[in-house]
């Protein structure tokens, strides 16, 4: 899981280099609210899941913990 | 469907007020705002009321379409609020028009463009209309908390009139609207009723994340509904007009269709959010640049809060 949404995080970011792992959060990323409901939608995308917006998302577990439950 | 856009005609206040000046009194600055909504600066109304803008937008539409006062056989004003709540702000275009026919307002918030489109279809396809005159106004500016910094700088003032008639623009029309008083609203008081509890009139309260991924998915969604039924494909579309909410929203759908940026006309540097009167100011502006042509094919789609949609294809005549 950990691959697919770090590859949707460096295809948004146009960034090929980009690390990422379960401690990365947004910030670190410089992203601000908007592009994490790009990202977010992104990910329903890949994943085929509908994620309720919530301000509370603001890593990559917290993605990974919502899209366990959605799965 | 049977009508075409015959004129337009736009009206804005005097007062321009940027970035920089909303700076002077709230915590924010020109390069927030620029980032994450494009909007570099917005009308607002001081000396201006509503109606005073929506006859200056219907004189000019009246006067490009060749039209007098008396030609209108219908009056729809979408608005969220005109000067009074009583009367409606399409019997005050009528006092100023010295004209008398029936004049109704309607709300479908940032939607209401499309709406009023759909309502002219069906007077002027029934033949209870020769001339419908849609007017769209808002005064933003009144409704919003000019203390609260993440809705006061995206919205702003302005009013457009369209002169609609008979013809074969139209090709497809779709309404929706799904019940949602949580992301995007405004609370309306008791006035001083002395049997309900107080309850004061508030400002617009609007869940950015949420009204941003319904509008980019709603915009994806209903154009690809409308290409499908039209059996068209994304590039036999010309121009992308969508409601002017802000340019990521716009972007992000932009990337989802695939098409290039040339495509999606923006304004909203300019303007702000105007609500329903973002798309015939921004069709006005193309129609004044030349970009709109006989036989240009044009999808307009909207959003707003309801949440509400309307999205339609017209090929110009």
């Amino acid at each position: 899981m950990l691959e697919r949404i770090a590859k949707i995080f460096k295809e948004y970011k146009a960034d090929d280099d980009l690390i990422i792992t379960e401690d990365t959060t947004f910030s670190d990323l410089a992203l601000d609210s908007l592009d994490t409901v790009e990202l977010i939608m992104n990910l329903e995308d890949e994943f085929g899941v509908t994620i309720e917006m919530n301000p509370s998302i603001q890593s990559i577990k917290d993605l990974m913990t919502i899209l366990e439950k959605t799965q | 469907m049977s009508i075409q856009i015959l004129s337009i005609g736009k009206a804005v206040p005097e007062q321009v007020i940027s970035n920089h000046r909303l700076s002077t009194f709230l915590d924010t600055n020109d390069e927030w705002i620029t980032t994450r909504t494009g909007i570099k600066s917005r009308y607002i109304a001081t000396e201006e009321t509503l109606v005073s803008l929506c006859e200056e937008a219907v004189m000019k539409a009246l006067h490009q379409a060749k039209l007098a006062s008396k030609d209108i056989d219908l009056i729809l004003c979408s608005t969220l609020c005109g000067d009074y709540l009583l009367p409606s702000l399409s019997c005050c275009i009528l006092e100023r028009l010295h004209i008398s026919c029936p004049a109704f307002d309607i709300n479908a918030a940032c939607s209401g463009f499309i709406y009023a489109l759909d309502v002219a279809d069906t007077y002027i396809s029934t033949g209870k209309a020769t001339n419908v005159l849609i007017v769209c106004a808002e005064m933003l500016s009144k409704l919003v908390d000019w203390k609260d910094r993440s809705t006061c700088v995206l919205f702003g003032d302005g009013a457009a009139a369209c002169m609609i008639t008979k013809g074969t623009a139209l090709q497809y029309l779709k309404l929706t609207a799904t019940g949602n008083t949580q992301a995007l609203y405004l609370p309306f008081g008791n006035g001083n009723n002395p049997f309900k509890p107080k309850k004061e009139t508030g400002y617009i309260n609007m869940q950015g994340q949420e009204v941003f991924k319904f509008a980019v998915s709603m915009i994806e969604n209903q154009t690809d509904l409308a290409l499908q039924t039209l059996h068209m494909i994304p590039d036999d579309i010309d121009y992308y007009v969508l409601h002017q909410a802000n340019k990521r929203i716009i972007e992000s759908a932009r990337n989802r269709l695939n098409q290039p940026e040339e495509k999606f006309p923006v304004n909203i540097e300019r303007y702000g959010n105007i609500s329903s009167v973002s798309i015939p100011i921004l069709l006005d502006e193309m129609m004044e640049n030349g970009r709109i042509q006989k036989g240009t094919k044009l999808l307009l789609s909207a959003f707003g809060a309801g949440f509400t949609t309307g999205t339609c294809v017209m090929i110009w005549e």
